[in-house]
């Protein structure tokens, strides 16, 4: 948790008179576990749609290891080492879960060598290596527009983990998994994410799993940072109980965009 | 399912060899069957990533045009197909880099409108054309080799029944492939692709090359089997009949445009002998039948009798 991998700076971005984004200063740290919650509407999404390349700030800058990435698309911010998971999991829904995972794996390669098909059998093998370590292994055939809520979440992190990003920005990760296996989740997934040192940056919505995993918190309201710090502090702050955990437990909005 | 596949192919190409042999006239209907089976090939390459194009006989009519003009001057039918699948596949390139942007219901009427365009072309522009006369086109040799008649008949269905048997290979691998599934991809979840470092526009781009290569091919085809090309070949009914061939055979696999071609040509002309004005009936009646009871059009319906799943 040394140098800084990505940086915000002074990001602005208003739906019509809604300030989603005004102005976000944030510096994510090479290896910590970074966790962003706030009230429904915060602009939490926002934020990672930002700094994916899915909606461009009005102003201020988002740079990645040094590099000026404001702008840029979402596919060439992959490139860089920056993938995502999304609110609502994004399937290939007529594809099998290892077929999702396989072309995950496949992308990551590039699916226009033309040695591509020739590798099919090894990404194939490598998805089914990332879908054991998700525990996810009894439902490889599975179709995923067959799967629960919770499934289909983690198949949508796993995707994004078979990138091998260096920073990994997850929308809500244990939304949709059933309060009893949540910790055992999230357990697993912080195991996998620190044997791949990953950085990552998760919007969350249960403080017990904020506690337990994050190395900092960011509290958002009305498109800006309220408090940042360690979780201890943070969220036994009297105005961040208030605000945040206090009106806490409602369902994320659906018409939220969710790229 | 996919095990039946090249059984069912071979089978249905020694099926198709054995009518050839057995009567003259189900040699040309046959050709006709496999030259649209063909393009009906790039149009299920459409379909798997969800759009459905109602302009393709462009690119069938396209490749007939280039036999008919070039002809005279590079009289050889192996030479003018690749001639062909050359033009429509830079044609393809020209229109796909322009309609690859859209999708679904604009997808499908921009190609509509390119189609017509051409249409309307090939009509007026008579001095070219011939207009509505359209173009005949000459006995010509086939791989340096000059034939009689009948031989060169029996030279364009080998071609054209090899030709289907390699494009489907070719296709089948391209879309088991990665590239393959992702052009699926688009159609469940475009933006994911994105988010995967995918350009899901180049990837639809390609397909749609790939898709006007085979519509040339399949026109060139038609053009040497016919001889004789007209404007009504890039007539909107041309577009539509290509999809209505794609929705009978079904799109799960690359048999399905040629089950759905040869059941075509073969309603068309039994019916059109049989029952005089009423052939159209009776293959809406066919589709109707098949998009209610067989979703998974013909080829859909074969899985099932083997036992497999459809797709
Ligand atoms: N593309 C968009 N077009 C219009 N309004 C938008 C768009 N994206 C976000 N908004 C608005 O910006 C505000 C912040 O939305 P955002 O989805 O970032 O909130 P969030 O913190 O993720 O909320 P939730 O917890 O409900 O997911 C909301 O008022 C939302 O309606
Ligand atoms: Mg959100």
């Amino acid at each position: 948790m040394s140098e800084v991998l990505l940086q915000a700076a002074g990001l602005r971005l208003a739906f019509g008179g809604v300030r989603a984004a005004d102005g976000i200063d944030l510096a994510v740290m090479g290896g910590e576990f970074l966790a962003i919650i706030g009230p429904n509407g915060a602009g939490k999404t926002t934020f990672i749609n930002m700094t994916t390349g899915y909606l461009r700030p009005q102003s201020g800058e988002i740079t990645y290891e040094g590099r000026r990435i404001t702008g840029m698309a979402p596919r060439a911010i992959v490139k860089l080492g920056i993938a995502r998971s999304f609110q609502l999991p994004q399937l290939f829904l007529e594809h099998t879960v290892e077929q999702n995972l396989a072309l995950a794996v496949a992308s990551r390669e590039g699916i226009w060598s033309p040695l591509a098909p020739l590798r099919r059998p090894r990404y194939r093998e490598e998805a089914h290596d990332l879908l054991e370590r998700f525990g996810l292994a009894a439902i490889a055939g599975t179709r995923a527009d067959a799967l629960n809520e919770g499934a289909r979440k983690l198949a949508d992190i796993a995707m994004a983990v078979a990138l091998r990003p260096r920073l990994l920005l997850m929308d809500e990760p244990t939304s949709g998994v059933a309060a009893s296996e949540k910790m055992a989740v999230v357990e697993t997934l912080a195991r996998v994410l620190r044997e791949a040192k990953v950085t990552a940056v998760f919007v969350e919505h249960d403080m017990d799993v904020v506690e337990r995993f994050a190395d900092r918190v960011a509290v958002w309201s009305q498109g800006r940072i309220a408090a940042l710090g360690p979780p201890q502090e943070v969220l036994a702050d009297p105005a961040v109980q208030r605000d945040v955990i206090g009106i806490e437990r409602h369902p994320a909005t659906p018409e939220a965009p969710h790229a | 399912m996919r095990k039946i596949e090249p059984i069912l192919a071979v089978l249905l190409a020694a099926a198709m060899i054995a009518a050839a042999i057995a009567a003259p006239w189900l040699r040309f209907v046959l050709t006709i069957a496999l030259a649209k089976g063909i393009a009906v090939l790039g149009i299920m390459l459409l379909l798997r990533a969800g759009q459905v194009s109602f302009g393709h006989a462009l690119y069938v009519a396209f490749g007939a045009y280039v036999v008919a003009f070039l002809a005279p001057r590079l009289n050889d039918a192996v030479l003018l197909l690749a001639a062909a699948a050359v033009g429509a596949g830079l044609l393809g390139l020209l229109i796909g880099l322009f309609v690859a942007r859209y999708r679904q219901i604009f997808f499908g009427m921009l190609n509509l409108a390119m189609c017509m365009v051409f249409y309307s072309l090939l009509e007026k522009l008579y001095h070219i054309t011939r207009g509505s006369d359209g173009i005949r086109v000459e006995v010509m040799p086939v791989a340096g080799q000059a034939l009689d008649r009948v031989a060169y008949e029996w030279a364009i269905f080998g071609i054209a029944l090899a030709l289907a048997l390699g494009l489907g290979i070719l296709l089948r691998l391209y879309l088991s492939s990665p590239m393959g599934e992702a052009l699926a991809g688009i159609k469940t979840r475009e933006t994911r692709l994105e988010f995967m470092g995918v350009p899901a526009r180049g990837v639809l781009l390609s397909a749609y090359v790939i898709s006007a290569v085979v519509g040339g091919i399949g026109g060139a085809l038609i053009a040497m089997t016919s001889r004789h090309v007209t404007p009504l070949l890039s007539y909107w009914t041309a577009s539509g009949e290509l999809v209505f061939i794609a929705i009978l055979g079904g799109a799960g696999g690359v048999l399905g445009p040629f089950l759905g071609a040869a059941a075509y040509e073969l309603i068309r002309v039994y019916a059109a002998a049989s029952f005089a004005d009423a052939w159209q009936m009776i293959l809406g009646a066919a589709l109707l039948l098949v998009i209610l009871f067989a979703p998974g059009g013909l080829w859909g319906m074969a899985g099932r009798l083997a036992g497999g799943r459809g797709r």
